[in-house]
């Protein structure tokens, strides 16, 4: 038995940690689409294998340990294989437009990393089925390998490449398979094959298997292909991959924003990749800041222009391209952050001949850190808070971030910056303009609702923005704007031939002289946002623009379904650039849930004996439909909440899928104990009453906490899911406990429905949070619990 | 027995090359009917010259194998290293913009398969076009040359300093994304002269920067949407 409890924790372990790698390596190849997909289509794995072993118990329980072994193996088999198989899928999530077989490409995708996490759950649900007397020790190894998967992968992750820790992945799973299989009936034909998949993977898997092929599209792949370009290091960690690539024949020449009357051309430099894309670099600096003559040209340095020697803190470091705007533009003193320390690495050491020992300069100071809990729990006040272009131009045009959470750019993130900054103070913001304006206006509104929330009555007053041809800077004044900033401001764009969009009094007639737009848009927008039919304005523009919040932190979502039809047939009109596509990817994820899940889990079920008496069927199949639902959009709304206080989504997966599975597995052991008449009623009561204390609390603990170190915050973390969890896990097995009583037969049915559910409610979930926020997902969550209880209220 | 296969092949390349021609015409025709639901915009005033043109270049010699069967859909095809075959309607703007005349010298920053080097070929006296990715360009070198555009030259190169030794231009064109319009390309722009610039993401073209040099050697920069869009519901 112990080698049976050993095996499912590592078998455990090893589905966890697969879910999490896929989330990692799919970021890489592709972009952040396919974190939902993966969540739902591990569900789909466990749900299907429910239903497959339903249909053959009979034929399964004799043969438990060999049936152990192989499933074990197929998951060890299947998690290369399936790696391998699903990166040569011809997807192009750019040319979904265009081309409706990316559909099925994705279709494809999903239903290959399906595979995997069926044989896992084959290995879990069998020992449960076949093992019964054991079910409390097999739950408990079970969800301590979710755990310790989890932990094990993050910590894998920042000393192997994604591709090595597979490898780490692929031998618990064979592990797995050995100790159970030692037993079995098929004890000899098993270990061959275990031995040759063993000497497979040790010497035989072919060059170029293991590569991440990364998509042609993404910044990294581009500029490879350019003459002499060549990688000049690598570095990897959970935060992401880290590429350096040189590129002496056609030298990269970062200066977004840069003036057309500009005679300077930045000097060499270095690309940083992350993750394949969102270029940074690193720029030669010998000491001398006359030489870049460019950084006094770009539109991000007007905040410059209105203040003197000012104290400066950069949000988002990167290669260090803001620090050296602040210096070479008279800054007296510069914080910096950067959320990775290996991009901090880089400038610091790897290349600190080439940046000229930047950050040892003693007016510089660089901090690891995420921007916001950097902020929060800083006491310093700064003259400009800087934010530059942390995006790349590209992945901004391409519409590839639509799904991106970012708290950088919400009402309270704007909010807690200004609070950082003197009397006359300013907040700057540079973002990539796309046209029709939406980065630019949504940012325009957010500065607006952040003024008011803190009390100021004229927003206008405090606001101005410049644009060039691809760029806009927003300045947030703590302060009035004077006539002298005014001025300052006009002439500043005057003389680099730059546009100004909005300051306190514009004549409209000034929006549109250098780069002439078909309108005024931006100007006309800012001043529409300013005014009394703000909310008029954001229904009746095309495109999403309203402010991004913590509790909708989109920013980058501008898909309108009302747009949807019209834009659609502008495409073949050079309207492409106007469909906000990343959306449609999760539509299609929520629709391809839906198809497989009803094909695997539901489908193969209709040909069972249904001899439960009548009624059942439709209370017990909502009760646990709505408990499917329910559990996961809380747990989809924790994860996506979770990303403020723990600095990455991989962190916030990884931290609240275990403590999900931990705590809601011990609370389901502990159901058994119940003895009262209606325990769900009770349970569920008790789900109501913490989640809705968390409501109003999270956002309280996490402004408070998030400053502390990351391990703090983790164990922080996992102590606030606990109790939540922990009730949370009880509903699914007293429903299961009743039926045992009076619908025995149903019981395979209540799995399926709940699998079924949880499949779909991944996608769901995200859906419902970008349209209504994770507030709204959290009370109909409440809503979904409280009616399930209700559908079984006298049973 | 080699006659026969012989003219079975000459056969299906002649109905293929019917069929590539018909698929064309088709194309143009969209084009057209598209350009016309935008008349009155920058988008919708194509000249005979280039749909002239657009008629007479084979866009399936330039798009690979793989995309054969979409060569004349109006949408964007891969042509492999991470690079794209614009848009029909896209090249058919961009050659509009830069308002092309017989007697032009063009810059071409960003020869990719060398579609749009071919489209200003049929128009322009020459054409000098910069690639800095060396398979493409060996490939688009042979593919113009064996199509018989001798007034296009082509250069492996970085293209950020033009090409000093030609210009200056009357028009330029550039097709591969920079963070910033380089400084040396607006030097090497005539007086009068003007440079087109799409703008977006590969495959979703945003609009196209239109930067004209006066003759007074001031420079004035367009956003040209490519399509009629308000972005306001009941402003249409």
């Amino acid at each position: 038995m112990r080698r049976l409890l050993f095996a499912i924790l590592l078998v455990s372990a090893a589905a966890i940690g697969y879910e999490i790698l896929l989330m990692r390596v799919l970021s890489i190849v592709q972009w952040h689409h396919f974190a939902y997909m993966i969540i739902s289509l591990a569900l789909l794995g466990y749900g299907a294998s429910g239903t497959f072993i339903a249909l053959l118990r009979r034929h399964l329980e004799p043969h438990f340990t060999a049936t152990f072994a192989l499933s074990a193996l197929l998951f060890s088999i299947a998690m290369l294989l399936c790696f391998v198989l699903g990166q040569r899928v011809p997807f192009n999530a750019l040319e979904v437009v265009w081309d409706r077989r990316q559909f099925l490409y994705l279709s494809a995708i999903y239903l290959i990393f399906f595979v995997p996490f069926f044989f896992a759950a084959c290995c879990i649900g069998l020992a449960f089925t076949c093992r019964r007397t054991d079910i409390s020790r097999i739950y408990f190894a079970d969800l301590l390998g979710a755990g310790l998967g989890a932990a094990l992968v993050i910590g894998a992750l920042f000393m192997l490449l994604p591709q090595n820790a597979l490898l780490a992945l692929v031998g618990l799973a064979l592990t797995a398979s050995a100790l159970v299989g030692l037993g079995s009936t098929m004890q000899r034909p098993l270990f061959a094959v275990q031995f040759v998949w063993l000497l497979f993977v040790l010497i035989g898997i072919p060059e170029g298997w293991l590569s991440l092929r990364l998509s042609e599209f993404k910044g990294l792949n581009q500029a490879m292909q350019v003459i002499d370009a060549r990688i000049a290091h690598t570095a990897s960690s959970p935060l992401g991959v880290l590429t350096v690539v040189e590129s002496p024949t056609v030298p990269f020449r970062d200066a977004p924003g840069l003036s057309f009357g500009s005679r300077h051309v930045p000097p060499e430099q270095l690309g940083v990749f992350t993750d394949g894309d969102a270029l940074s670099v690193i720029t030669r600096y010998d000491g001398d800041l006359s030489k870049l003559g460019y950084l006094g040209d770009v539109a991000a340095a007007l905040p410059y222009g209105l203040l003197e020697s000012p104290a400066v803190l950069v949000l988002g470091a990167g290669g260090g391209s803001d620090i050296l705007l602040a210096l070479h533009n008279g800054a007296s003193r510069v914080d910096a952050v950067e959320l990775n320390p290996q991009m901090n690495g880089l400038v610091r050491d790897t290349y600190a001949e080439f940046a000229g020992h930047l950050y040892n300069e003693t007016r510089v100071a660089v901090h690891t850190g995420e921007a916001r809990g950097f902020v929060a729990r800083s006491e310093t006040h700064y003259d400009l808070i800087q934010i530059g272009l942390l995006d790349s131009f590209s992945a901004s045009g391409a519409g590839v971030q639509s799904l991106h959470e970012s708290y950088l750019y919400t009402v309270e993130g704007l909010r807690e910056y200004m609070a950082h900054l003197r009397p006359g103070g300013l907040l700057a913001i540079t973002r990539w303009i796309k046209l029709p304006p939406r980065d630019s206006l949504k940012l325009f509104a957010i500065g607006i609702e952040a003024l008011r929330a803190a009390g100021v009555e004229e927003p206008g007053q405090r606001l101005a923005m410049i644009r060039s041809w691809n760029t806009s800077t927003l300045l947030i004044k703590n302060g009035d704007l004077t006539a002298h900033d005014v001025a300052t401001i006009r002439q500043f764009a005057q003389t680099h031939w730059f546009d100004t969009a909005y300051y306190p009094g514009m004549p409209r007639e000034e929006a549109n002289r250098f780069n002439v737009l078909d309108q005024a848009y931006i100007h006309d927008g800012a001043v529409a946002l300013l005014g009394d039919d703000a909310e008029a304005f954001f229904s009746r523009y095309k495109f999403n623009i309203e402010p991004a919040t913590d509790d909708r932190p989109y920013f980058f979502h501008f898909f309108k379904w009302e747009t949807m039809r019209e834009v659609m047939a502008l495409r073949k009109r050079g309207g492409a650039g106007l469909i906000e596509w990343g959306y449609l990817v999760l539509v299609a994820t929520f629709i391809q849930a839906v198809i497989a899940g009803c094909l695997l889990i539901l489908l193969p079920l209709a040909g069972m004996r249904r001899t439960w008496p009548e009624g059942t069927g439709a209370r017990m199949g909502s009760y646990f439909f709505l408990l499917g639902l329910a559990f996961l959009f809380v747990e989809m709304a924790f994860i996506q909440k979770f990303i403020l206080f723990l600095s990455h989504p991989l962190y916030s997966v990884a931290v609240v899928l275990s403590g999900f599975l931990v705590f809601a597995g011990i609370g389901s052991a502990y159901s058994a104990r119940l003895r009262r008449r209606s325990p769900a009623i009770s349970v569920v009561g008790a789900i109501v009453i913490i989640a809705s204390i968390y409501i109003f609390a999270l956002p309280i603990v996490f402004r408070q906490f998030i400053g502390l170190a990351d391990s703090v915050k983790i164990a922080l973390s996992i102590v606030l899911i606990a109790p939540l969890a922990f009730f949370m896990g009880m509903p699914f097995p007293l429903g299961l406990k009743r039926l045992a009583d009076r619908a025995p037969d149903f019981i395979p049915w209540a799995w399926g429905i709940n699998g079924f559910a949880s499949v779909l409610s991944a996608a769901l979930a995200t859906l419902l949070a970008i349209g209504f926020g994770f507030t709204a997902v959290l009370l109909l969550a409440l809503l979904l619990y409280a009616t399930a209880a209700f559908t079984i209220r006298d049973w | 027995m080699k006659v026969l296969i012989l003219g079975l092949c000459l056969i299906t390349c002649a109905a293929a090359a019917q069929d590539f021609a018909a698929l064309r015409a088709e194309l143009v025709e969209e084009v057209k009917y598209f350009a016309e639901l935008d008349r009155g915009t920058r988008a919708g005033t194509f000249s005979d010259s280039v749909i002239r043109s657009l008629s007479t270049v084979e866009r399936h010699k330039f798009v690979p194998q793989t995309e054969l069967r979409s060569a004349y859909a109006n949408r964007p095809l891969p042509i492999g290293h991470g690079q794209t075959i614009s848009q029909p309607y896209i090249v058919a703007l961009m050659t509009d913009l830069i308002a092309p005349e017989e007697s032009d010298v063009v810059l071409e920053v960003g020869t990719g398969s060398g579609y749009q080097a071919a489209i200003l070929a049929e128009l322009v006296q020459h054409v000098y076009t910069i690639e800095i990715i060396e398979p493409l360009f060996s490939t688009a070198t042979i593919r113009l040359d064996t199509l018989g555009y001798d007034n296009v030259t082509t250069r492996l190169g970085d293209g950020y300093y033009g090409w000093e030794q030609h210009a200056p231009f009357d028009a330029i064109i550039v097709t591969a994304a920079a963070s910033h319009v380089p400084p040396p390309l607006i030097r090497q722009l005539k007086t009068g002269g003007r440079m087109v610039i799409p703008v977006g993401g590969r495959f979703m073209t945003q609009q196209l920067l239109l930067i004209e040099k006066t003759e007074q050697d001031e420079i004035i920069t367009r956003q040209i949407a490519a399509v009629r869009f308000v972005p306001l519901t009941g402003e249409h």
